[in-house]
């Protein structure tokens, strides 16, 4: 045989091997199929890698406890890494397999499935990214961020530096750092508006992307413009910088507050440990910390397995915020249960079962969500978490602020 | 032994200069015509048709960037940002004037090709991989540009929404649809390409790339030709990007930033240079593999791994074997796959009687 003809028998085995494979196995009897877009490579994998296996912990605690009314929770989990063709082809797989509903992972991915949501009325959840304007319900039906959008963020930061500034802004200087792509700049629009309401003084400061050289940003807006708070919504490798270049420089940290993506655990450790980032304010649309039932009862699971709790758990922000995607899709199904009678439930009615989240809290860990037919967003409820002694410690109970701000930019966006 | 190539005689110019000379040829054109545009549609779901339109959308962007780095052997690493161009012209004119499809389309590839002729000029002075570096820049500078001005992007999100083109009054609103829309321009770019390289222009373009102070002293205007090169490959592209756009109903330029670029040169590296089977072959490899190696995993890998550890296995471990598969191709044949296709052909030209 010559070495050619071996080859073509390899590929042939390869095409056959192929053949044979007959496509993923369709949803069992009395399962609940959900889809999950993950990241656990890929630009972002730092949340990935913790995000996903916390939905995949919570999914198998509800299991452990006999599921919802005897249906089990099945979450088919899917790597996007990032990229828009593979969120494409992850949708269009899980769609196929009949999942009830979805949550996507990345903004750029939510905008360009948005429409395919509509066409298959396919239930979405997309806390943390996506569009803000989303939190309108009757104009996108099938989106759902559930978690506060970076609107409600933006106006949330300015409440609280209102607050720590005793209360008036009039005449106070604040600095908006922001990384500059689409999400980053998201937040921008509510800032400006409160700016003229509020009368303080507010200046934007553009990290170019990958964000990891922030000397000349720091400098300006310590040195030239002197600001009485700071906001900063940033991604990636740039908070830790950030953290660890306003300390160097001197400036009160507790004077900042980081936007959602900016507040893990993983930040504080790469920005030199808590001792540096002592002070430093953090939005969370989930609870941080450890003190949660939910967190113990995992726990518990893993050790009747005989088996530690995994590491993942160490990082509480990223880890608590899959608890919350998971718990939220969770809580729809069974409202779901509800409205279809014991039955399987069809997407309508998961997505009816979204629309009824209210009053769910699962421990504090949740904010208290009220979700709408019309509002998707539940709310925009946050909390603020500052970095002392070691872990996150709450600074505020759940808030909400500005929402006729914020309600008026979703109702007018384009 | 399935043909013979000894018998076919041209009795005109016109069979002369036909694409496909030998009968076999055209047998196996057609067949695969009818494959593709009769029976696939017909025995397949929604989810193999959506990965073969993301096959075809990519079959586009290689053919352009195989014009400019395979035939004229100029890199260029700004594919992403001319498919941008192409999105942001097309979504502009589609939202602001209500402009159809097949005026959007045209006017998207032309504004890249714009672009990409202006990209190309340095072409002139600087070549080989300082060519890339500044193709390089101009990807930053275009994202950078389309991220910062507002009357190009649509606001601070950057993306515009695009309604499903209508065809004929029927607006496309499925796979299927959708998949026939796509392999018209595919079918039309193949064509084009397939007679562009053969052509006086083509022809120069290979001048070109095989040695340019040769072709410059048999008369051939090497400036010009090496902007038509940049000007056709970014039309390609910028079509590419509108087709994009129109599947996904957004142009949005996250989808089309450098790794988008890398994507697009890997597939023409890996399907063969200077071949139009390779970019079919390349965009077909870089598209399908990352899907086939996770089918693959998630089928066997449990025989491997529990299944706690398959979900983090599977993404990490595809990587590996993407990148494994494109070192062991290139190993196996530094010619790509066309070459390999072309192997196998040869081999079966004479068998069983080699020698």
């Amino acid at each position: 045989m010559t070495r050619l003809s071996r080859r073509v028998l390899t590929l042939a085995a390869c095409v056959a091997v192929g053949l044979a494979y007959t496509g993923p196995a369709a949803a069992a009897d009395k399962e609940l199929l959900i889809g999950d877009q993950c990241d656990r490579t890929g630009a972002t994998q730092i949340v990935g890698t913790v995000l996903c296996p916390a939905e995949q912990d919570y999914y198998r605690l509800v299991n452990s406890k006999g599921g919802i009314d005897g249906w089990m929770v099945k979450g088919d989990e899917i790597d996007n890494g990032y990229k828009v063709p593979e969120g494409i082809e992850a949708y269009e797989r899980q769609k196929q397999m009949g999942v009830l509903l979805m949550t996507l992972y990345g903004t750029p991915q939510t905008v360009a499935l948005n429409q395919r949501l509509e066409q298959d009325h396919i239930p979405t959840t997309s806390p943390g990214f996506g569009i803000s304007a989303a939190a309108d319900g009757a104009r996108f039906p099938y989106l759902f961020p559930v978690a506060a959008t970076y609107w409600s963020q933006a106006a949330a930061a300015v409440k609280f530096a209102k607050d720590q500034l005793d209360g008036d802004l009039k005449g106070k200087k604040i600095a908006y750092i922001y990384y500059d792509n689409p999400a980053g700049k998201e937040a921008m629009p509510i800032i400006e508006a409160l700016q003229k309401t509020e009368g303080f003084d507010m200046r934007s400061f553009a990290v170019p992307p990958p964000g990891v050289e922030l000397g000349a940003q720091i400098i300006d807006i310590t040195q030239r413009y002197h600001p009485d708070f700071i906001i900063a919504h940033l991604f990636g490798r740039s908070p830790s910088v950030m953290i660890k270049g306003l300390k160097g420089a001197g400036f009160p940290l507790k004077k900042v507050v980081g936007l959602v993506w900016a507040s893990a655990e993983a930040d504080i450790m790469a920005a030199g440990g808590w001792a540096v980032a002592e002070g430093y304010h953090t939005i969370q649309f989930a609870g941080a910390g450890d003190d949660y039932s939910v967190r113990a009862e995992i726990k518990a699971m893993y050790k009747k397995d005989g088996k530690d709790p995994p590491k993942e758990m160490d990082d509480t922000v990223i880890y608590n915020r899959g608890l919350l995607q998971a718990a939220i899709q969770v809580e729809a199904l069974t409202n779901a249960l509800k409205i279809s009678g014991g039955q399987k439930p069809t997407t309508e009615q998961v997505k009816a079962g979204m629309e009824q989240i209210h009053d769910f809290t699962l421990g504090g860990l949740v904010p208290p969500l009220k979700v709408t037919a019309t509002d998707h967003e539940g709310g925009g409820w946050v909390r603020i978490f500052q970095a002392h002694d070691g872990k996150f410690v709450p600074e505020t109970d759940w808030i909400q602020a500005y929402r006729d701000v914020v309600e008026n930019a979703v109702k007018t966006a384009e | 032994m399935f043909h013979r190539e000894s018998g076919v005689f041209k009795t005109s110019y016109a069979a002369d200069m036909a694409l496909y000379p030998l009968p076999i040829a055209r047998w196996t054109v057609a067949a695969f015509a009818g494959l593709f545009i009769l029976i696939v549609p017909l025995i397949c779901g929604d989810y193999p048709i959506s990965i073969l339109n993301l096959i075809l959308i990519a079959i586009v962007g290689a053919l352009g960037l195989n014009i400019l780095v395979g035939y004229t052997g100029q890199i260029s690493i700004g594919t992403g940002a001319f498919m941008s161009v192409g999105a942001y012209t097309a979504a502009n004119l589609v939202t602001r004037l209500g402009a159809p499809f097949w005026l959007a389309l045209p006017a998207g590839g032309l504004m890249a090709a714009l672009v990409g002729a202006i990209v190309g000029i340095p072409s002139l002075r600087i070549r080989g991989i300082y060519l890339a570096i500044a193709t390089l820049a101009a990807q930053l500078i275009i994202e950078w540009t389309i991220n910062h001005v507002q009357w190009i992007s649509g606001g601070v999100q950057a993306s515009v929404m695009i309604p499903r083109p209508s065809v004929f009054g029927i607006r496309l609103v499925s796979e299927r649809q959708f998949y026939f829309f796509l392999l018209f321009f595919v079918v039309l770019a193949l064509v084009a390409t397939l007679n562009l390289v053969r052509s006086r222009v083509g022809r120069a373009f290979i001048a070109i790339r095989d040695q340019d102070i040769a072709a410059e002293i048999i008369g051939i205007d090497i400036f010009r030709y090496k902007l038509y090169a940049f000007a056709i490959s970014s039309f390609f592209a910028g079509v590419t990007g509108v087709l994009e756009s129109y599947y996904l109903g957004i142009a949005n330029y996250e989808q089309f930033q450098i790794d988008v670029s890398i994507d697009y040169l890997a597939m023409v590296i890996i399907g063969g240079l200077g071949s139009v089977l390779g970019s079919v072959l390349g965009a077909i490899f870089v598209t399908l593999l990352p899907i086939a190696t996770r089918l693959f995993l998630e089928s066997f890998g449990g025989l491997f791994f529990s299944n706690a550890n398959l979900l983090n296995v599977i993404p990490n471990l595809r990587l590996v074997i993407f990148g494994g598969l494109i070192i062991f191709f290139l190993v196996v044949e530094p010619d790509g796959l066309n070459r390999l296709w072309r192997n196998i052909r040869n081999y079966f030209r004479v068998w069983p009687f080699s020698y």
